[in-house]
């Protein structure tokens, strides 16, 4: 009777473990790839880590918070060159982001009903998505040249629109280069997502808001846009976190001396630690930007989620 | 049932996890400091006009070196973007190269991880002894008062290089000697979408080579005999401003030069777009845009009238270094190979494939190297070329007083006036990037 029973809870013990055992290998990866570098990333960014000791980095004195007071003291040049190059990256990552979900969400709306040529159009959308990113942006680097670009072709000799051709790659301009690369490579994320969102909203909603006379901007203000809450949440999200961490545009577009006005801070953390040769003062920044996004993402999923409540 | 489910779980977060780790981790490939004795990893610098054509040119000169030796070499061009970080991660790892070749200038920031073996008195003598080397090809190999860390490969020097046919056409029978000539010729060049001069605008190597020229003619160094920097001192913005306003007040280079970062300059003077051009041995460049040697001249960087010594200086030592990693587990294999790029024969195979000037004073016998371009080269070299600062920041110096340049001929070309207040913030918000030791 009773070894039954140790029997069928030793049984039951086997089951509830086996999971836990097989997760176990791809926990101990996670650990190695994602958590070991970060943290060690955070024990260097203490570190007074020049290029005299990337050899032997755990010989580099310690900095204690030297590093950090350097790059948030913004009387300085290093924190002030710091901070413009955030506010830059706040700007870029507003505009990418807006434009992109404002260029994907009328895309979606758009491609909603049925229409000869809709599934080519669609996949005539994702194509930016779907190419690789270095060959598309050394493309529009091209595009960018003063002198040879096709965007100067077209604005200055086949348009007038402009007296002379002006840089598009130095100088003010670059920012709207920057900005402009970069929709044209997010906003089919956008679309594909929101596409998928538009499936689940039931069609008889739209023919109830129909029947009640319901106008097409007042469908997708009181229908669409509220069904696609939480399909929004996540996306604006996600947006938000790789363009304002985007590296491979700017650095494709500028290589490693972008211009001020293109001045992103992931190129910028770069700079100060590959071409200074600064490793610690790089990781005391990249520990900075990893706490801000921290409280950005944390602050931003408690708005959402509470409104949401509000509303339910 | 649930065992199923549950190895199935666990295969899906294992394949997530390793395509996580594909597309976030960095591959350590090519790392070859502990490979077996009868091999070697070298790491060349792209020299020729591809990746592809320098191996075309090394492979067979590594056989050579392996039917004499019994090591097999194993190769890998790296392209110049890469070089440097590639050199940084490699010290920083200790898996990298035995044998690797090193932008000259920046011998002395490497020198200072002590990644790179040091070539003491005995080991030079393995190669034949420092006497056979150039000797500013030397000097550009280390900081003063140590043993260099590296010795020369391929040594090069700025000339001017000026089209013969649009100089006659101009009525202009020689090349300028001075600044002042420089600009009064281009000037006359420039006419019918035409300029005087191209410049490399977007490069900051180019402008901080241009920048470290004219400041040592302006009596200025960017570092003082300390070694800390000066990159704002009165001779070093008059130095900045003159190459500046070459584009942006004498206008005798085109405003889009300001974005040139991948040799349009020299596609520029080969094919008739630019009558003048300041590079460093262009010659095979400009053949394989179609330019004949006989269709160009090569002149010394023109000077400040009058100038005599330091004053004089016309170039920096440009040119590759081969050094031996330090990690590297053989030492002795690694040696051998130096031993053999830099021989008498090797040395003319290569140089004459590169079309460089051998560091090796002897291997500058050969007829090869007696063109007027290289001639001119080659006493530019002898005689009035100084090595870059050879400091541990020098390489910091390169990228932040480059970009300071790039940034100064971006404001110019699009009509914005350069002033010497101007210049000089430039260079001052430059020197606040360095880091403070």
């Amino acid at each position: 009777m009773i070894r039954g029973r140790i029997d069928r809870l030793r049984r039951r013990a086997g089951t509830t473990a086996l999971p836990y055992l097989l997760l176990l290998p791809a926990l101990l990866l996670e650990l190695a790839v994602h958590l070991v570098p970060m943290v060690l990333g955070a024990v260097m960014s203490l570190k007074r880590l020049t290029q005299f000791f990337i050899r032997d980095w755990t010989a580099a004195p310690w900095a204690g918070l030297a590093n950090f007071r350097t790059a948030v003291d913004f009387d300085a040049p290093v924190g002030r060159a710091l901070l413009h190059s955030f506010w830059v990256t706040c700007a870029f990552t507003v505009l990418a982001v807006g434009l992109s979900w404002l260029i994907g969400t009328t895309a979606a709306v758009l491609m909603q009903d049925s229409f000869r040529g809709r599934g080519l159009l669609r996949a005539v959308f994702l194509l930016p998505y779907a190419l690789p990113v270095y060959a598309a942006v050394i493309t529009w680097s091209f595009m960018f040249q003063r002198d040879t670009g096709l965007i100067n072709h077209v604005l200055h000799d086949q348009l007038h629109l402009v007296d002379d051709k002006p840089f598009w790659l130095l100088g003010d301009n670059s920012f709207v280069a920057l900005v402009t690369v970069s929709v044209w490579r997010s906003w089919p994320f956008a679309f594909l997502t929101l596409t998928a969102g538009l499936q689940n909203i039931p069609r008889d909603l739209y023919e109830a808001a129909a029947l009640d006379g319901a106008g097409v901007w007042q469908q997708i203000r009181r229908i669409t846009l509220p069904s696609l809450r939480p399909v929004n949440q996540v996306l604006v999200l996600v947006l938000f976190l790789w363009t304002f961490n985007d590296f491979n545009t700017p650095y494709l577009l500028f290589g490693r001396s972008a211009p001020a006005a293109a001045d992103l801070i992931s190129v910028h953390i770069y700079q100060s630690s590959f071409v200074t040769w600064n490793f610690g003062a790089g990781s005391a920044m990249s520990v900075l930007l990893l706490l801000f996004l921290l409280v950005v993402t944390a602050g931003y999923l408690l708005l959402t989620s509470r409104r949401k409540d509000a509303t339910a | 049932m649930p065992i199923v489910r549950a190895a199935a779980a666990g295969v899906l977060a294992t394949a997530l996890v390793l395509t996580a780790t594909a597309c976030g981790g960095g591959s350590a490939s090519g790392g070859g400091g502990d490979s077996s004795p009868g091999t070697l990893t070298y790491w060349a610098s792209n020299q020729g006009t591809s990746l592809e054509n320098d191996r075309q040119v090394l492979e067979p000169e590594l056989r050579k070196f392996e039917q004499q030796t019994g090591i097999k070499v194993k190769l890998e061009v790296i392209p110049w973007s890469d070089l440097l970080n590639r050199i940084l991660a490699a010290a920083g790892s200790g898996q990298g190269p035995d044998v690797l070749n090193i932008g000259n200038t920046w011998s002395a920031s490497l020198q200072a991880t002590g990644a790179l073996r040091p070539f003491d008195a005995a080991t030079l003598a393995k190669t034949g002894g420092k006497e056979r080397f150039l000797p500013a090809a030397l000097a550009s190999a280390g900081a003063a008062g140590q043993d260099p860390a590296a010795v020369p490969l391929y040594s090069m020097a700025y000339g001017l290089y000026w089209n013969k046919k649009l100089f006659a056409e101009a009525g202009i029978d020689r090349a300028p000697a001075t600044w002042e000539e420089l600009v009064a010729d281009g000037k006359k060049l420039t006419t019918g979408g035409r300029y005087g001069l191209a410049v490399e605008g977007g490069n900051i190597s180019e402008n901080v080579h241009h920048a470290f020229t004219l400041a040592k003619q302006h009596g200025a160094d960017f570092f003082d005999p300390s070694g800390r920097p000066a990159f704002d001192s009165p001779g070093a913005v008059a130095a900045v401003k003159q190459y500046v306003d070459l584009l942006g007040t004498d206008r005798i280079a085109a405003a889009g030069n300001a974005e040139y970062a991948n040799n349009q300059s020299v596609t520029d003077f080969a094919t008739g777009k630019a009558a003048m051009l300041l590079w460093q041995a262009a010659g095979a460049n400009l053949k394989s845009h179609g330019m004949a040697a006989e269709d160009y001249g090569v002149a010394p960087v023109p000077i400040p009238a009058g100038a005599s010594g330091e004053r004089a200086t016309t170039s920096m030592v440009a040119g590759i270094n081969l050094a031996v990693f330090r990690a590297t587990k053989n030492t002795e294999g690694a040696l051998k190979f130096v031993s053999f790029m830099t021989g008498t024969e090797e040395q003319t195979v290569l140089n004459k494939a590169y079309g460089t000037i051998p560091p090796v004073v002897e291997a500058q016998r050969d007829a090869a190297f007696a063109t007027p371009e290289l001639g001119t080269l080659a006493a530019v070299l002898g005689q009035s070329a100084r090595p870059l600062p050879q400091v541990p920041a020098e390489s910091q110096f390169e990228t932040l007083v480059g970009t300071a340049v790039k940034n100064l001929l971006a404001s110019a070309a699009a009509g914005k006036p350069v002033t010497e207040d101007g210049v000089r913030s430039e260079l001052t918000r430059a020197q606040q990037q360095m880091p403070a030791n």
